[in-house]
């Protein structure tokens, strides 16, 4: 089909450009499977949990109960999913933040300037990579539970801070956006080192630093196995925890039977909304930023 | 540490043509930004694994703690059925999931390359944004769907009059998780993928136009090739990802207790011997043997496509 048009080549918004309605169509068919889940999320959070187990699952049913399941979601067991909510943001802005800082400062060292060691450190931390997260997280929760860190914020919060793949991305970026004329220039200037990262770096960074950023903010939000092994205060938990614990309950209650169904579903809905938004609205930077990490392997 | 900087760091910036005063001044600015990254690095990361390493040489007794018993998990391990068994599981798995993720990313990729394709933006979205979805809540919205009493697709077989496919049955559950890893990580790949194919010259493109080449011809001949290197990074991380899935398994037990076992997959193995079993020593050598399978795996991968290419 596309075989016939030779002249088309790259060119995206050439406007001579014919569209292919194979192509559309079969892209448009890719995205309604990605989609299906969520739909399925939308309306089965709009039911009662007696319509969830008798109307169709693709469907609206004629009663909307959005709003009463939202409403007894946030209150079911004095309002434990507003405190899993605020765990979940506050795991993941302090460790994204403070792993994202970390790997800016790391990938720019990595990236200009010259000390021994370098190569070795950095590979050393990419290697790392490949070590399961068993590995890790049965000796870190030991140690964790040796010094009183178990079953506290911190235990979540410390591994976290750890983003090889955020180093990674922070020293290919900072070796192109940053000019080793313009470093040369703030030192005649007298700057410090550290004034020159925080006043002229940090800003050229920016989008990179918007990227790591973003990726870790999903994998802390997204976190399950370290929470699930550090955590036994239901108080503690994120709310990725928290909703399995409460489907562990509806199952052992007897799938059909369970009153708590509609409040995993609607719970799912309400955690995955600020993500997506939030990754509609970065789109920019992110794009970016993985583009620049894509080129340079 | 830093007297050793001051002295080594010369040496190191010999071919430099600054001047040695401030190459040092250099280096040791260079260990003041990496500082804080290795100080975390050291404490939740090597110094974690250190203290596995040894305490997987111990065994805990009833009477007498802890029994230093050198290579003895290991080789207990080596003949763990359990433990291979659940490697087997996570191989096949790895040769189901994989290839169709990394098909469909990259045909999703090129088909949104070539600029044919209306609404070409939203669908790369919607591709995508099962990545900002937690696996958590991926494994609970596909169990519901695939449930066998009021998921939709039991209920549309059902209304059609064909037979309810078991999906969470001994025979479909790996599909079905494979499904639900597909689901979420294309999109991720696809993302990749078409962030490398942007950044080859455009010009190349145009060569070929002019010396006749279809799109499939430019998919196949220039893109692909070009997207070497992205692809074996997505292909690396999948290794990684597919031989730890431990998510979906450990919720979908909820669902299924009697197929998925206590060692459906070697991480849901360990994680059951450390935190269910108590038997920290044997999970941690457990898993360093898992760890030594995901690295001759991903060697023996990059080793395969490197003679490959030389060729």
């Amino acid at each position: 089909m596309t075989a016939t048009m030779p002249t088309t080549a790259r060119a995206p918004r050439r406007a001579k450009t014919k569209r292919s309605n194979i192509l559309t169509i079969a892209m448009i068919a890719a995205a309604a499977y990605f989609l299906l889940p969520l739909f399925w999320l939308v309306v089965a959070s709009s039911k009662t949990s007696a319509d969830l187990f008798s109307t169709f699952g693709l469907w609206f049913s004629g009663d909307f109960h959005l709003f009463e399941n939202i409403r007894l979601t946030l209150t079911h067991d004095d309002g434990v999913f507003l405190r899993w909510l605020w765990n979940t943001l506050l795991y993941a802005v302090a460790a994204a933040g403070g792993g994202a800082l970390l790997a800016a400062l790391a990938g720019y060292g990595f990236a200009k300037y010259r000390f021994k060691g370098n190569r070795t450190m950095f590979m050393v931390v990419l290697g790392a990579v490949m070590v399961p997260t068993t590995a890790l997280a049965i000796p870190t929760y030991l140690v964790f539970s040796q010094i009183g860190l178990a079953d506290t914020p911190w235990a979540i919060i410390l591994p976290s801070l750890v983003n090889p793949f955020g180093l990674f991305l922070m020293r290919v970026y900072a070796e192109s956006a940053v000019p080793d004329s313009l470093l040369e220039a703030a030192r005649i200037d007298g700057a410090s080192e550290l004034r020159i990262f925080f006043q002229v770096v940090l800003r050229l960074l920016a989008p990179g630093f918007a990227t790591v950023l973003l990726f870790a903010l999903v994998h802390t939000w997204n976190n399950y196995f370290l929470p699930l092994i550090m955590l036994n205060d239901p108080e503690l938990y994120p709310i990725t925890v928290g909703l399995a614990r409460w489907q562990g309950q509806a199952a052992a209650a007897g799938g059909a039977s369970g009153d708590l169904v509609p409040l995993v579903v609607t719970g799912s809905l309400l955690s995955i909304i600020p993500l997506v938004i939030a990754f509609l609205f970065l789109q920019r930077y992110w794009q970016s930023g993985l583009v620049s990490g894509a080129v340079k392997q | 540490m830093t007297a050793t900087t001051e002295t080594a760091a010369p040496a190191a910036a010999a071919p430099s043509t600054r001047r040695p005063q401030r190459t040092r001044r250099n280096a040791l600015a260079g260990y003041m930004f990496v500082l804080p990254f290795m100080i975390v690095f050291l404490a939740m990361f090597v110094v974690p694994l250190a203290y596995a390493a040894y305490f997987s040489l111990f065994r805990e007794q009833i009477i007498g703690g802890n029994v230093f018993v050198g290579f003895e998990n290991y080789t207990r391990a080596f003949g763990d059925e359990a433990l291979w068994t659940g490697i087997g599981r996570v191989c096949l798995f790895f040769l189901i999931q994989v290839p169709i993720m990394l098909v469909a990313a990259l045909a999703f990729a090129l088909a949104l390359d070539t600029g044919l394709t209306r609404l070409a933006r939203t669908t790369r979205l919607a591709i995508f944004v099962p990545y900002a979805v937690p696996g958590v809540i991926a494994t609970l919205m596909w169990g519901f769907l695939y449930g066998p009493d009021f998921g939709p697709f039991a209920q549309i077989a059902e209304a059609v009059g064909v037979g309810v496919p078991d999906f969470l049955g001994p025979d479909l559950m790996l599909g079905s998780l494979a499904n639900i890893v597909v689901w979420e990580f294309t999109g991720y790949n696809m993302v990749i993928l078409f962030a490398a194919l942007r950044a080859v010259p455009a010009e190349l493109y145009e060569a070929a136009a002019v010396d006749g080449a279809g799109q499939w011809r430019i998919a196949w001949s220039i893109k692909i090739p070009s997207l070497k290197s992205a692809l074996v990074v997505c292909m690396i991380f999948s290794i990684i990802g597919s031989f730890q899935l431990f998510n979906e398994p450990q919720l979908m037990q909820t669902l299924a207790p009697t197929v998925i076992d206590n060692a459906y997959t070697p991480n849901l193995y360990a994680y059951n011997l450390a935190f269910i079993g108590q038997e920290y020593n044997y999970a941690a050598a457990v898993s360093f043997v898992l760890g030594l399978v995901i690295l001759v795996g991903s060697y023996a991968f990059m080793f395969a496509t490197n003679r490959r290419s030389r060729r």
